[in-house]
């Protein structure tokens, strides 16, 4: 390749909004359930229903909007985008274009060359659409609708990234933010966060765009890192052979890692936008956006550092522990509740981190109460059990939140500290191996390590390892 | 006096103090339906059975005190765009031809708690467009004065239910006169409020923000009294506006003396018909009689209210009608492949050719490109409109005119020009565009016997105003005729 190319990359990201009931109607947004069990005349386009809008959807997008530095349309409305497909009840979805509730902001993301600012064009709220099933046995498409008018906020962001890396920390940037304000869990798998991406190329150290494409059908980080892989060396191969990018819509198929045009410009449709007359405008009072400003909470990297200052947590750690909400809130419930930082934080990091991995879960699964934790670092600290059993232990907490108290006393496996039945098991122990003895006697060090193992090992590892230790000595140097 | 030709009102009374029991009335007005509907077909659905069910449960109420309210066991018929839970609700359109609603719009609620007997769903144009209600998929309605004649339209089928004895009053709704102009055809009294007193909430939509629902009444005190019971609000419809001023009985006082009444002389132009002025002119003496100040003055933008009316209705309704696609509900064409092809044959076989050309003119002037130049244009014309109106109201109290140029068309002769058709909706199409309330009450007849209307425009929320300088026209004008 004899020039030297630059890729400008812009992304919509849509995340779904966690409120209990759906944005123009009081239905469920709950996941899963029968089909069209979560549905009304509204959410289903029945002939003359009426949308009426769900006040929290517009207190998620100004909280959004304001962690984002956006300005706010103290005066925004809804507008129809006029389409037809049958996954969209009434042919029309309900969304915002003329005045979105929040515009021009910006995210501070960390890059390889430092701290980089990404503009946020718009954030709009809109009516997610149902789902079509489609029936290949019978040859039928059914509708679910359960989805339909599931509240969603679109984050358009300036074309300010340039690689793979930037689209990640930006990404990452946003989950941690609308996660930590709780406006929604954002998981790319379940759909509850998702992302399209513009991209185009020119040649470096020019300034002018070029042609871009809107890559869609990105299911997770990885899909995007390699779509974005994927579209700037497919626009590259083109303007190398001198040949020019057209403006589309493409699908990316991750199982191919390619991806196939969807709809060009020219035949992109014309949507006749126009305000929807059912709803009024959104007038945003002064006062409701310092209450909102007043309500959102500690964000991520103000609790990192607070991490750090506060409870003297490294600095990698506290990424690791703030880098959920679910994490970042376990450690300081579990930790107000026995007062010990280290410990909860070395848990969180060595152990639950394993956990998760093993059994291929992420934060957000971690479903054990702070309580029972703090209960088995006290069990731990009184010396009623000892590391060995308290892992144990804490499988059990990570997988059923078991009581460890309850737990330990059930299954026997409190320390063994009784001076008589460890003294009778080391000597059974020295009894059953007179060659570790003897080599001890010679010098070998180590042996006397082995016999500690099989004293712990008869013991079923209930022993106090301090106190084994001791009495083999004793008994050896006797 | 028969059952037949009471009022609401008064059959209302007689309901409660048993000189007539609810079955009695229901069964006489479907009489009257058996009678006069081979001739007039005011009906796309008579609920006989549902109707004398709800007959026998009505007189129980009534009986025990639980209902209590002017309209209890009175029997009333209800236009085909309001949904009515299990039962059939058309639109007048063949794409809703099998359309059994799950929920009953609000209007129709309210109505059923004051103690309601509902007949069945009137004929109208089909989704409310048109002005004759010749539009509907099923079958003309007839002009009960003359048979030869539309009874107007889109609440055509409401109109010539009430004039023909049908039923004792009924609901229509109103986008651009629907409620007006026939309550002028037909010789009967129709109210349109001000936008956002009645609930829309199952109201089908046409042009959203023009739509309302209203009364449809023999007289004056019906109108108001069934106003009363419909006015709500509403916190399904966003639109909804609270309102402590909704005892429009109240405001039936046969005394004028002192309110201030505008006659816009931009009303009396090109177009109208010399006996519909006369008689407008007529009843505007009589006011004055009465002791209003009568003053004639320039409206202004009147002839602009047609061409806003029409971009901004059919953008609207090129929208709202776009969920009739065979998918959920309705028509879907027998044969077709794809998904395409689907929508494209059920809505060209379900749809009658009034409602192709509104969404054809609708989806043109939002598309991409004409936008600014047709609908913005339109939005802002219609703001211009209400400025026009909020200028007159700051002088005047009522507003006083024509509600239709001409008397009842023949059958078969507006379809064939439709802007001419359009054009005689110039008396009524500015109220929507401007929200305010307005109603029509009789004022005479031409010469061949057809009623002519009388509209009286208010401005928004002062229902009250015209409902007062209505009755005192309609109590003296009585009383003059019977001399």
């Amino acid at each position: 390749m004899s020039r030297q190319y630059e890729t400008v990359i812009g992304l919509e990201v849509h995340v779904e909004l966690a409120t209990k009931t759906k944005i123009f109607c009081g239905c469920s947004t709950e996941f899963g359930g029968e089909p069209n069990t979560h549905t009304c005349p509204v959410c289903t386009g029945m002939p003359g229903s009426l949308p009426v809008l769900n006040r929290q959807v517009v207190e998620y997008a100004l909280a959004v909007g304001l962690a984002a530095n956006c300005q706010i349309n103290q005066y925004c409305k809804f507008d129809r985008k006029n389409y037809f497909y049958p996954d969209n009840p009434q042919n029309y979805q309900i969304s915002q274009l003329y005045l979105p509730i929040c515009h021009d902001g910006w995210v501070e993301i960390d890059t390889a060359s430092g701290k980089k600012k990404i503009g946020i064009h718009e954030i709009h709220m809109e009516e997610d659409a149902g789902k079509l099933i489609h029936d290949e046995w019978e040859d039928c498409s059914l509708v679910d609708y359960n989805r339909s008018g599931v509240p969603l906020i679109e984050i358009v962001s300036e074309p300010d990234m340039r690689n793979a890396d930037e689209v990640m920390a930006y990404l990452e940037k946003l989950r941690l933010m609308i996660q930590y304000l709780g406006a929604s869990d954002c998981k790319l798998q379940e759909g509850s966060m998702r992302a399209d991406v513009n991209l185009s190329v020119r040649e470096a150290g020019t300034s002018r765009l070029g042609t871009r494409t809107e890559m869609k059908n990105l299911n997770s980080f990885k899909a995007i890192a390699r779509a974005i892989e994927g579209e700037r060396a497919r626009q590259i191969e083109l303007l190398e052979d001198g040949k020019k990018v057209i403006q589309e819509t493409r699908r990316w198929d991750d199982n191919k890692e390619s991806s196939y045009a969807m709809r060009s410009k020219e035949d992109a449709q014309d949507y006749r936008y126009f305000p929807d007359p059912d709803l009024l405008p959104v007038v945003i009072s002064d006062q409701w956006i310092q209450e909102i400003k007043s309500r959102q909470p500690e964000m991520q990297p103000e609790k990192m550092a607070r991490y750090q200052k506060e409870f003297q947590i490294p600095e990698y750690d506290a990424g690791i522990l703030t880098s959920t909400i679910h994490m970042a809130r376990l450690f300081e419930k579990t930790t107000a509740l026995c007062g010990k930082p280290k410990e909860v934080s070395n848990w969180l990091m060595v152990e639950t981190m394993r956990l998760l991995k093993e059994h291929e879960q992420t934060p957000e699964d971690l479903s054990f109460s702070p309580e029972n934790l703090a209960r088995l670092i006290a069990l731990v600290d009184e010396g009623a059990i000892n590391r060995t059993v308290a892992k144990t232990v804490f499988e059990q907490i990570f997988a059923q939140d078991v009581d460890p108290e309850k737990y330990v006393e059930e299954k026997g496996l409190g320390m063994v500290s009784d001076q008589g039945a460890l003294r009778k098991a080391v000597e059974d122990v020295i009894a059953a191996n007179p060659q570790s003895v003897e080599d001890y006697r010679k010098g070998k060090e180590k042996a006397m390590g082995y016999l500690v193992g099989q004293t712990m090992r008869a013991m079923k590892g209930k022993a106090d390892p301090g106190m084994v230790n001791k009495i083999v000595k004793e008994l050896l140097t006797k | 006096m028969s059952i037949s030709e009471m009022t609401a009102l008064e059959l209302g009374r007689r309901i409660r103090s048993g000189d007539v029991t609810v079955l009695e009335a229901v069964q006489e007005a479907l009489d009257q339906i058996k009678k006069k509907e081979p001739d007039i077909h005011a009906y796309v659905t008579v609920d006989e059975e549902g109707a004398l069910k709800r007959a026998a449960k009505v007189q129980a109420m009534i009986e025990r005190g639980d209902l209590k309210g002017p309209l209890a066991g009175v029997p009333a018929a209800v236009k085909d765009n309001l949904c009515t839970k299990d039962l059939l609700t058309t639109c007048g359109s063949n794409i809703l031809y099998n359309f059994v609603p799950t929920y009953t719009a609000e209007a129709v609620q309210n109505l059923e708690k004051a103690g309601a007997v509902i007949l069945g769903k009137t004929n109208m144009d089909e989704f409310a467009m048109g002005s004759t209600t010749e539009t509907s998929a099923f079958g003309v309605t007839k002009n009960p004065w003359n048979t030869d004649h539309v009874p107007g339209g889109s609440s055509g089928g409401s109109c010539a239910a009430v004039a023909a004895g049908e039923c004792f009053y009924a609901l229509g709704s109103d986008t651009g006169g629907s409620i007006r102009q026939p309550s002028s055809f037909c010789g009967v009294t129709g109210i349109k409020p001000t936008y956002g007193t009645v609930s829309r909430y199952g109201l089908i939509a046409y042009g959203s923000s023009l739509d309302q629902v209203g009364p449809v009444a023999k007289d004056v005190s019906d109108c108001a009294a069934v106003l009363e019971t419909i006015a709500s609000y509403d916190k399904k419809d966003s639109t909804s506006i609270p309102r402590k001023d909704l005892d429009f009985t109240g405001a039936l006082v046969d005394d004028v003396k002192g309110m201030k009444i505008g006659i816009p002389r931009d009303y009396f132009g090109e177009g109208l018909d010399g006996q519909v002025r006369e008689a407008v002119m007529r009843a505007a003496g009589i006011l004055k009689d009465r002791g209003a100040v009568v003053e004639e003055f320039d409206l202004s933008l009147v002839e602009y209210a047609i061409p806003a009316y029409y971009v901004i209705a059919s953008a609207e309704a090129s929208s709202n009608l776009s969920r009739f696609d065979g998918v959920k509900y309705g028509l879907r064409a027998k044969e077709y492949e794809g998904l395409h092809q689907m929508y494209k044959k059920s809505r060209s076989e379900g749809f009658g050719p009034e409602v192709k050309r509104r969404i054809m003119l609708g989806s043109f002037v939002l598309s991409s490109g004409y936008y600014d130049a047709y609908y913005l244009k339109a939005l802002r014309t219609k703001a211009l409109i209400k400025q026009a109106f909020d200028k007159a109201f700051a002088d005047y109290d009522v507003i006083l005119g024509p509600a239709a140029p001409t008397t009842a068309p023949k059958l078969g002769e507006s379809l064939k020009d439709p802007l001419k058709m359009y054009l005689g909706d110039i008396y009524t199409v500015s109220v929507n565009l401007a929200g305010l309330p307005a109603m029509t009450v009789p004022c005479g007849q031409d010469q061949a016997g057809l009623p002519i209307g009388l509209q009286l425009i208010g401005d928004c929320f002062q229902e009250k105003k015209i409902i007062r300088a209505a009755y005192t026209f309609e109590q003296t004008f009585t009383r003059r005729e019977e001399r």
